[in-house]
């Protein structure tokens, strides 16, 4: 097939991330050609300020450098700006008069900074602050004059200004509103950051509107003035009183534009041809100005662009940090109150901390924190949530330390680190290192991270707290890597590639999968074989048979190896429940063969330890009890607290929940291990806030939690619905982990699933969605109705080889 | 296939008391031996130790001719022993022969 044509204008930070997104999913799909003004292949726009401050160099903010475009197959024109755009033709044409064809034309162009039209604004000397030429010319400046002023006292202008100042210049930052960030920040916040950074020899004119630049003969500027005739002399005028976005040539091509190209909710133009992302666009009604959303918005167009068709985006909810070291500033959402709302406030203005929260018909709207910023991804992560927070209003100042596990513990664990604590045990490598990396190498994703330090290139286990660093570090212009690569060697086709080939060719075997889609080996390897074997199970349950030869050594013989060869035996004990005779066989079968070790686990049940695996049968055959499934990419334990049976604060039977939930679960074979808990009251004993499903017993019901991961990256269960009856928590957690069973790829824990689909996706699939909530539930009863005890069938004689030694004794005399 | 004359020829097991792309421990005094069986049923062994860290072959998966070590997941020559690039090693490899069926392994004599 001809490769279709991809043109994007635009080498900037959307516009090239759009094209990694789409090399990721549809690496094949186009024939890509860039065209950028900037004689630059593409750079990291926010790095300019640590730049002008002198913390970073321009060779290091390049993310793309010139081999990327070259390996990618990618033909880069730099230093040519598109003119014109010819939708009948489907042509761009440049302006040395080159043109280019396209089946798919996607604009990036960015936004241009607003000059304010006052006499003067075209002399030497007065420049915006966009890019590295600005920013060559501001470093030119301060190292030849003396006087700067920056006008406008927005994120941009202080950079720049403080950029200036640490360069030598004496800096007057003009402003027209009443406090610095008067977008950002309310203005108690404002004061003291104007406190600081007079304290570090800025100096502000507040309220002042700009008349004139004025120039002297020839023809550069000298001063500026002020309406009422005030003057301040300045050689270098740096104008950052906004953006706008850069539609002039999608104008000229007669698309719709309104303040920015408009585009839909797959970033489509008015033209179905022409795609748009970043902030030349207006998505309903709004422009964006930092990465973040723009980078949400790369991810969906690139997933239409690559015609997979999933995904809309939805608007952004933004936050704020101020990239000047030593300053601590976090704003997000409605920070300023007003009308129905109530503020929380923390004013400790001689100790420089400063802390508002507003808050709206019970949930967290707004917050701008000043001075202490460690706890600002948990409000945000509250505000776009939109989680209740009548349980935590009386702490919720404090930060999230101060609640009980409930809550969010880890989301600023990153933050909270010492730079010499290990972050990656696999390859030693400390905070310290990664932070220094980023910084001076201008790393910008886990990859690079991985390739510069080796940190979470091995186990991978530190990925996210890798994740929230470069998050930390890079303020809000970091986001993911999606995993879409082919999934061994065996194959170039990806997890989804083949879950779907499996659905839709109803294919029901390893061979069958292998023939269809032209596996280069026989039978796979390792690392194919059992996520096939695990989709064909998951995907044709009572149709595909289970093949113990693709399964790891756990899974094959129900046991745990453990280091030095030997079992370990962990029988089931729902909800953590027992009684005198288990308890009393449990002890004879320790006795009679001798297991070294008798341990309760972390999963409420008894753990016994080095058991020989010739004698794995009869030991589970004295026992009388079913698997408890603790060595599987499968249903584990179902943890829960005494609750209302026994104990005075709790409101429901959380007990005989969590035994009907592990009872409804057993032998569920799943894409990575699944643990659930549940708490009888918010106190959650039962830790519900770190399982896959965890649920929490209130007075009026059960909270339904998802995605928690209490493994080496602590991950917090994110609220997924609230429901009334024990049936109702059985059909919910259901269907959610048949959600996660159907969809998730081989070895993605729910937290990865819900990271790469969204959660608004799966409240939409479960919560909102009845009829459809119901069809997976059932799927799941069907799937698992039926379904063995493994230790039961080998007790019966199934794969009785698998547990016998052949003893081989050669005769005492050669032969 | 061989054996030097200090060795001699043992009956391990049938051919297909060893699962397909799976593999039977045979316990000896000189130390245990993994057998293999792949798709193609052609039958190898070797020391039932990685050259890594000593991990069990025989509890691997079998694939081509390869085994994945279960313990950090080496992937083993059947045929020679060796491990594959980038890792550097070789597992004792033992001589097997199937016969009507039945697959004979050739040990040392004691
Ligand atoms: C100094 C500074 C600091 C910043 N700090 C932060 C921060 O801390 N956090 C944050 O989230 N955001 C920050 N931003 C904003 C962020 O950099 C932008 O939101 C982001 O770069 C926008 O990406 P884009 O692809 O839409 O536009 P750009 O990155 O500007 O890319 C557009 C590119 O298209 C080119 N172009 C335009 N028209 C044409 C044409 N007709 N033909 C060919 N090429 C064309 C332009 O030259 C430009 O290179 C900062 C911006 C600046 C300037
Ligand atoms: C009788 C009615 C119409 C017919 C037969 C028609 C036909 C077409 C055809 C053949 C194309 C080219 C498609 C391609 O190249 O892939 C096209 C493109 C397009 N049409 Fe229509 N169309 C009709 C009405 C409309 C209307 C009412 C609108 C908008 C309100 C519209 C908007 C567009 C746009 C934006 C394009 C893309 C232009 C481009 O690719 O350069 N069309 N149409
Ligand atoms: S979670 Fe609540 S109900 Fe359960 S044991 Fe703890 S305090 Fe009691
Ligand atoms: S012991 Fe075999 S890979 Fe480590």
């Amino acid at each position: 097939m001809k490769k279709m044509k991809l043109v994007v204008v635009g080498n900037g930070m959307a516009g090239i991330r759009t094209v990694e997104e789409l090399l990721a999913l549809a690496p094949d799909l186009y024939d890509i050609t860039v065209f950028g003004s900037e004689p630059h292949p593409n750079y990291n726009r926010i790095l300019l300020s640590p730049v002008l401050a002198g913390e970073q160099e321009f060779d290091n903010i390049v993310l793309n450098p010139r081999s990327w475009y070259e390996e990618n197959g990618i033909t880069l024109h730099t230093g040519r700006t598109i003119t014109r755009i010819d939708r009948a033709r489907r042509r761009v044409i440049a302006d040395d008069g080159g043109e280019a064809e396209y089946d798919r034309l996607l604009l990036a162009t960015g936004s241009t900074p607003f000059m304010l039209p006052v006499p003067g604004k075209d002399l030497r000397g007065v420049i915006a602050y966009r890019d590295i030429a600005d920013t060559q010319a501001m470093m030119d400046a301060a190292s030849a004059k003396k006087h700067a002023v920056v006008i406008g006292g927005g994120l941009l202008g202080l950079e720049a200004a403080n950029g200036l100042k640490l360069r030598g210049m004496t800096v007057s930052v003009v402003h027209l509103g009443d406090w610095l960030l008067d977008r950002q920040l309310d203005a108690t916040a404002g004061g003291l950051l104007r406190r600081s950074l007079e304290e570090r020899g800025l100096s502000f004119l507040l309220g002042r509107q700009t008349e004139e630049i004025v120039g002297n003969a020839e023809g550069e500027a000298c001063a500026v003035r002020f309406k009422g005739g005030e003057e301040v002399p300045a050689q270098l005028v740096v104008m950052a009183v906004g953006i706008r976005p850069n539609t002039a040539l999608a104008e000229s091509a007669g698309l719709y534009c309104n303040r920015g190209i408009v585009v839909s909710d797959v970033l489509q133009t008015f033209d179905p041809r022409i795609y748009a992302v970043g902030e030349c666009v207006s998505h309903r009604g709004v422009a964006y100005g930092l990465v973040a959303p723009l980078f949400e918005q790369a991810k969906v167009c690139a997933n239409h662009l690559a015609r997979l068709g999933i995904g809309q985006y939805q608007g952004s909810v933004l936050s704020t940090k101020l990239k000047v070291t030593g300053i601590d500033l976090f704003s997000a959402g409605d920070f300023m109150g007003g009308e129905g709302c109530e503020d929380i406030v923390l004013s400790d203005p001689a100790g420089g901390v400063y802390k508002k929260l507003v808050i709206k018909d019970d949930q967290l709207v707004g917050a701008c924190l000043y001075g202490d910023t460690l706890d600002a991804a948990w409000y945000f992560k509250l505000l776009r949530e939109g989680r209740k927070i009548n349980d935590l209003r009386d702490t919720l100042m404090f930060g999230e330390s101060a609640i009980g596990d409930v809550g969010v513990a880890g989301q600023s664990r990153a933050a909270a680190m010492q730079d010499s604590d290990e972050v990656c045990g696999c390859n030693g490598v400390c905070k310290g290192t990664i932070v220094k990396a980023i910084k001076d190498q201008g790393l910008f994703t886990v990859d690079d991270v991985k390739k510069h330090t080796k940190a979470a290139s091995s186990c991978g286990s530190c990925t996210g707290l890798v994740e929230q660093i470069l998050m930390n570090t890079l303020g809000s212009s970091f986001q993911e890597t999606p995993k879409t690569k082919a999934v061994c060697g065996c194959t170039d086709h990806t997890h989804g590639e083949i879950r779907k080939a499996i659905r839709e060719q109803h294919l029901t075997t390893h061979l069958a999968v292998y023939r269809f889609l032209e596996w280069r080996t026989p039978n796979g390897c390792a690392t194919c074989r059992p996520a096939v074997n695990y989709y064909l199970l998951s995907t044709w349950p009572k149709e595909a048979v289970d093949d113990p030869q693709s399964r790891f050594v756990n899974e094959r013989v129900h046991a745990n190896i453990q280091k030095d060869g030997t079992f370990s035996v962990i029988p089931q004990m729902k909800g953590g429940v027992t009684n005198p005779s288990e308890l009393r066989r449990i002890a004879d079968v320790a006795d009679k063969y001798a297991v070294p070790m008798v341990k309760v686990t972390g999963g409420q049940r008894i753990d016994l330890l080095g058991v020989k695996k010739e004698d794995l049968v009869n030991v589970w055959k004295d026992l009388g009890m079913n698997s408890g499934h603790a060595y599987g990419k499968s249903i584990r334990t179902v943890k829960t607290c005494v609750g209302s049976e026994f104990c005075r604060f709790g409101t429901q039977n959380s007990t005989q929940m969590g035994i009907d939930l592990e009872t409804m679960l057993a032998n569920m074979w799943s894409p990575h291990k699944v643990k659930l808990a549940v708490s009888g009251c918010p106190r959650n004993c039962a830790e519900a806030g770190i399982k896959d499903v965890g649920v929490i017993a209130v007075d009026s019901g059960w909270e339904l939690y998802v995605g928690g991961n209490g493994g080496i990256k602590t991950e917090v269960a994110q609220f997924l619905a609230k429901v009334k009856t024990s049936d109702e928590v059985k059909e919910y957690s259901g269907a959610f982990l048949q959600l996660y069973r159907e969809e998730a790829y081989y070895l993605d824990r729910t937290v990865h699933y819900i990271a790469r689909v969204g959660l608004d996706y799966i409240k939409r699939q479960i919560v909102d969605d009845a009829a459809n909530r119901k069809a997976l539930y059932e799927r799941l009863l069907y799937a698992l109705e039926g379904l063995p005890d493994p230790w039961a069938a080998r007790i019966a004689g199934a794969q009785k080889q698998e547990y016998i030694p052949i003893k081989l004794i050669p005769a005492g005399e050669p032969a | 296939m061989n054996a030097p004359a200090t060795q001699q020829w043992l009956r391990v097991c049938a051919v297909n008391e060893i699962p397909l792309l799976g593999s039977r421990l045979v316990e000896c005094p000189s130390g245990n031996i993994a057998v293999f069986r792949t798709a193609e049923d052609n039958v190898f062994a070797l020391l039932d130790r990685c050259p890594h860290k000593a991990g069990p072959l025989s509890q691997g998966i079998v694939h081509g001719e390869t085994v994945t070590c279960p313990l950090h997941s080496w992937n083993i020559d059947l045929k020679s022993g060796e491990a594959k690039a980038p890792d550097v090693g070789c597992a004792r490899r033992y001589p097997v022969e199937v016969r009507d069926g039945d697959v004979f392994l050739a040990l040392a004599s004691a």
